[in-house]
């Protein structure tokens, strides 16, 4: 088959780079549960890359390609992070660390943009009608968690800095 | 209590909450049926004045006069010739005025000393306040200042307000609890419309043949509405009513179809009516492509919601769906309200525009007896948002809008970077967020009471009590959250002052001062006028940024602000109003009586310059950017925005298997500062009592009256059951009762049980309109005791 190693490598870019922003989104609703909408709303788009990756291994495996699904962090992780964060809800401090959380959210997420864009390319360039199909799924839902984390950062940016 | 209404003339009306019938045909004018309540002893021949205001306890805006005998307030009447309730008033309105002569009133400031609030003249109080805000201002800088108002003051109030946060101060950090009560309904229009302002109006009810009503029940939250839909019921040719409700309100009862749905799911069933809407065809689809654009992927969106779909998750028949979904779709003149059951609940915004669009698919826009309206809840909440005090800036101008920048730099004569404009303007759930963290450390607020009414007060409460904050608190009564204040700025009330106001269907009535407020209470205008001159603010030629000085200087002031904006009132002056009672705005020379209906022609306030917002996600809440807009809506057309279910954040467990909402009482207003005064409204709701359906009542052994412990994850409060027609599996409590009428004040006391709902309630909020919502927690239910409820 041609082009095999190249579609083996743009699936790979959107498989990791979707699990690295489900890692992140994840870590961004769990640590700020103070901060709600943060809190509510990146669980909700957690769920999109979830079923991104769903969907990336059954579309893969229809072109012999396989993953080891690592699967979101283990339930202990998760407890101690919202232990954490529930003792250190109220903090003096202006909250830095939300802007580097949502920044590292978006940055994971322009990242996979960037590989449906190539996984996209290949499938125009090879006629792989399924996976032209699966981009115009996903890719949308990405530029969305993108845009999220872009309208977070202007609205809470001012704030936090200006009162450092 | 002096200036009482008699026992007899009260039990008369609480006992028919909507008066005699008074039917009408389809097309035909509503009937004046003039609604009046004196004090004992006073008729109208004693009256020795009529001073014209309008109604204060919900948003319906019905007129009224104010019957004054010796320098008091001694009853009301409704004017039959206004067009909102030709006459009728209801019970809160006939009764209430009675609590402005409480005496327990705020006569003097307070200012808090040693850790008690000590009178204070108005002086050291005003230079508490300023001293505070001047140094945070150079210490911190604008971020650190932040009011929070209501949507019970005055549009010359707001107005001033909104001058001196924008302009003055220079904070981003304004807005009003219409946050709680009417934000989604300024979104959904903005999202649809590209601007807001509503769209329908009253009227539209005398020529509808159906009504749908979306989580809207109108025979409580704005009774005198229900009553112009009861005189059709009752007459020849009456309309058909859809209703969308988990309890089965008065208004379920008369409806052809009432859909019971489990909370949080009003986008799923939303989504399958149009899903029914365009299966079937009943689209003009004509109407659509002249006037919108969107369909296209609001079919794809809808495509796979069938009402069999809709079903499993609305926990109604397929069946029911269907049916409502024809009823809608058939109907000649389609008319939609919406209110909280949609704006408090899960994806608030985008069901609230899925109604826009059941209407925008029919084309039923513009004309008697179409349209859409975007409820609200409170009597000036209108006002807020026109002014921009509720986190929107004034004039419905766009804070990405340079020109609109430029614009209200030119009125306020003040650089534009003057006004905050980097971001949206903070909302009221972020504001409490930065005072919890600490960079908001100044925090004025005026005519509410977020101890009883924001979600989760055990936070709430801690913010306000933290001592790093400085609260500033204005009111008429010591409310829950003025007992935690720093500064208690006494406020005259509905009656002791002038201004204008504008109800829900854009209809602005002036409202004048009768009497005097009581001590040294001032009204709002004055306080922040006060403040004003204390803080010296200047604009940049070094002259007074406020150059007026009482409420008819302060309405032309706005009126210019308004000119050329979708709610201009330049056509509107003081004594227009006097001479001719309620007119809706727009008014302007071109159109010197108001207008009833907004986009009769199929045009809308949307092209890129002219728009509110560019508009949101629906689903993240995200701001579309400028330069999608202009792809998207290059022509300014209405626009059909789609949005996918997600499941609710908060879903029933073993430990909390029962669903919470909250909700109003015909007798009372928010946290019964004043209905809670009036001997009539009290007696008929005096506590806290939480409905819960026959089946859920058999199962947990709970009787009528029974004592039952609420429980969420937030807290727990005790309330009487009353077993009604809600649906099973939900709880339905009214959110009225704090504890300003209880010893500890501003909480539970010690040992005893929490009364306000909000104890219970989850802090989350929709992410494209920042609503709280308070139908959206979990909860379980114990009997406490199963003694009686006396009542």
């Amino acid at each position: 088959m041609t082009g095999q190693a190249g579609l083996r490598y743009a699936f790979a870019r959107v498989q990791r780079g979707e699990e690295a922003v489900t890692d992140h989104l994840q870590r961004l609703g769990e640590r700020h549960r103070d901060d709600h909408e943060i809190h509510h709303v990146a669980r909700d788009l957690s769920t999109w890359s979830r079923d991104h990756l769903d969907q990336i291994a059954v579309a893969a495996a229809g072109h012999d390609i396989r993953f080891d699904h690592q699967g979101a962090h283990p339930a202990p992780i998760r407890h101690l992070r919202e232990t954490v964060s529930t003792l250190t809800g109220r903090r003096p401090e202006p909250d830095m660390r939300l802007l580097e959380d949502l920044r590292d959210v978006c940055l994971a997420a322009t990242e996979v943009s960037l590989a449906w864009e190539m996984l996209a390319q290949h499938a125009q360039a090879g006629h792989e009608e399924d996976i032209l199909e699966l981009a115009g799924r996903c890719h949308p839902q990405t530029l969305r968690q993108i845009r999220w984390c872009n309208t977070m950062l202007k609205t809470l940016s001012p704030q936090v800095l200006t009162s450092l | 209590m002096e200036d009482r209404v008699g026992d007899a003339s009260a039990r008369e009306r609480l006992n028919d909450l909507w008066g005699d019938r008074t039917p009408y045909d389809r097309d035909g004018q509503w009937p004046a049926r003039t609604d009046e309540c004196y004090a004992d002893g006073i008729s109208p021949e004693g009256v020795q004045r009529w001073v014209p205001a309008a109604s204060l306890l919900h948003s319906n805006g019905d007129a009224m006069d104010i019957a004054v005998a010796g320098d008091r307030i001694v009853g009301v009447r409704g004017r039959p010739g206004d067009r909102v309730n030709r006459g009728r008033l209801d019970i809160k309105d006939l009764y209430a005025w009675q609590a402005n002569h409480s005496g327990d009133r705020l006569t003097t400031p307070l200012i808090r000393r040693g850790g008690e609030l000590v009178p204070a003249d108005w002086d050291s109080a005003m230079t508490t306040v300023a001293d505070r805000s001047r140094r945070l201002l150079d210490e911190h800088g604008p971020g650190s200042v932040a009011f929070y108002t209501s949507g019970q003051l005055f549009a010359e109030a707001y107005y001033t307000l909104a001058t001196i946060a924008r302009a003055g101060i220079g904070t981003n950090h304004l807005d009003g609890n219409t946050r709680l009560c009417t934000a989604t309904a300024g979104e959904a229009l903005k999202e649809t419309f590209g601007s807001d302002g509503q769209p329908a109006s009253y009227s539209d009810i005398d020529h509808a043949d159906v009504i749908a009503l979306f989580g809207h029940n109108v025979a409580e939250t704005q009774p005198v509405l229900w009553m112009r839909i009861l005189d059709r019921l009752a007459g020849t040719r009456p309309p058909q009513l859809l209703v969308v409700d988990p309890r089965r309100t008065p208004v379920a009862a008369r409806a052809s179809v009432h859909l019971a749905t489990r909370p949080g799911t009003n986008l799923a069933l939303m989504n399958a009516l149009l899903h029914e809407l365009i299966s079937h065809g009943w689209v003009d689809h004509e109407w659509l492509g002249q006037h919108t654009v969107g369909f296209d992927e609001l079919a794809r969106q809808v495509a796979d919601c069938t009402p069999e779909w809709a079903a499993g998750i609305c926990g109604i028949e397929s069946a029911e769906i269907s049916h409502a979904a024809e009823l809608a779709g058939t109907a000649d003149r389609l008319l939609a309200t919406v209110l909280q059951g949609f704006y408090q609940a899960h994806q608030a915004t985008a069901a609230a525009v899925q109604v826009n669009n059941l209407v925008l698919l029919r084309g039923m826009l513009g004309r008697p007896g179409c349209g859409v309206l975007q409820m609200n809840g409170q009597p000036t909440a209108e006002n807020t948002r026109e002014c921009g005090a509720n986190g929107d800036l004034p004039g419905f101008r766009n804070w990405e809008n340079t020109d609109h920048i430029a614009q209200l730099a030119e009125i306020w004569n003040v650089e534009p970077l003057q006004i905050p404009h980097y971001a949206p303007p903070t909302h009221a759930m972020q504001m409490f967020r930065y005072a919890e963290q600490g960079s908001i450390k100044f925090l004025w607020i005026s005519g509410t009471n977020p101890v009883v009414s924001l979600p989760e007060l055990a936070r709430i409460r801690s913010i306000l009590a933290d001592g790093q904050l400085f609260v500033v608190v204005q009111d008429i009564f010591l409310s829950e959250t003025a007992a935690l204040a720093d500064v208690v700025l006494p406020a005259a009330t509905w009656g002791e002052k002038t201004g204008t106001f504008t109800n829900a269907d854009r209809t602005v009535h002036l409202s004048e001062k009768a009497v005097d407020p009581p001590g040294d209470a001032r009204s709002d205008l004055d306080i922040f006028l006060h403040y004003a001159a204390a803080m010296g603010f200047k604009d940049r030629d070094g002259q007074p940024l406020i150059g007026w000085s009482d409420p008819e200087s302060a309405f032309e002031a706005w009126k210019r602000c308004s000119a050329g904006r979708p709610c201009d009132y330049t056509g509107l002056t003081y004594d227009l109003l006097r001479q001719r009672g309620g007119i809706q705005w727009p008014c302007t020379a071109a159109a010197p009586d108001g207008t009833e209906r907004l986009y009769t022609g199929g045009t809308f306030w949307a092209t890129p310059g002219q728009c509110e917002s560019y508009g949101r996600d629906l689903i993240t809440g995200a701001s579309v950017e400028e330069t999608e807009y202009r792809a998207l809506n290059p022509d300014g057309k209405a626009i059909l925005k789609a949005a996918r279910y997600l499941q609710p954040h908060e879903t029933v467990s073993d430990d909390y298997p029962m669903q919470l909402i909250t909700g109003r009482s015909v007798y009372h207003f928010h946290t019964r500062t004043k209905t809670a005064r009036v001997p009539q409204l009290q007696a008929a709701a005096p506590r806290v009592w939480a409905e819960l359906s026959m089946q859920d009542a058999r199962r947990l052994h709970v009787t009528d009256g029974a004592l039952l412990d609420i429980t969420s994850p937030r807290g727990r409060i005790r309330a009487a059951a009353r077993i009604s027609d809600v649906r099973p599996g939900v709880i339905f409590v009214p959110f009225h009762y704090g504890y300003w009428d209880t010893e500890a004040l501003t909480r539970p006391g010690p040992g005893a049980p929490g009364t306000a709902a909000n104890e219970l309630t989850i802090t989350d909020w929709d992410p494209v309109s920042k609503q709280p919502l308070f139908k959206a927690s979990v909860c379980r239910l114990e009997v406490a005791t199963t003694a009686v409820d006396d009542r």
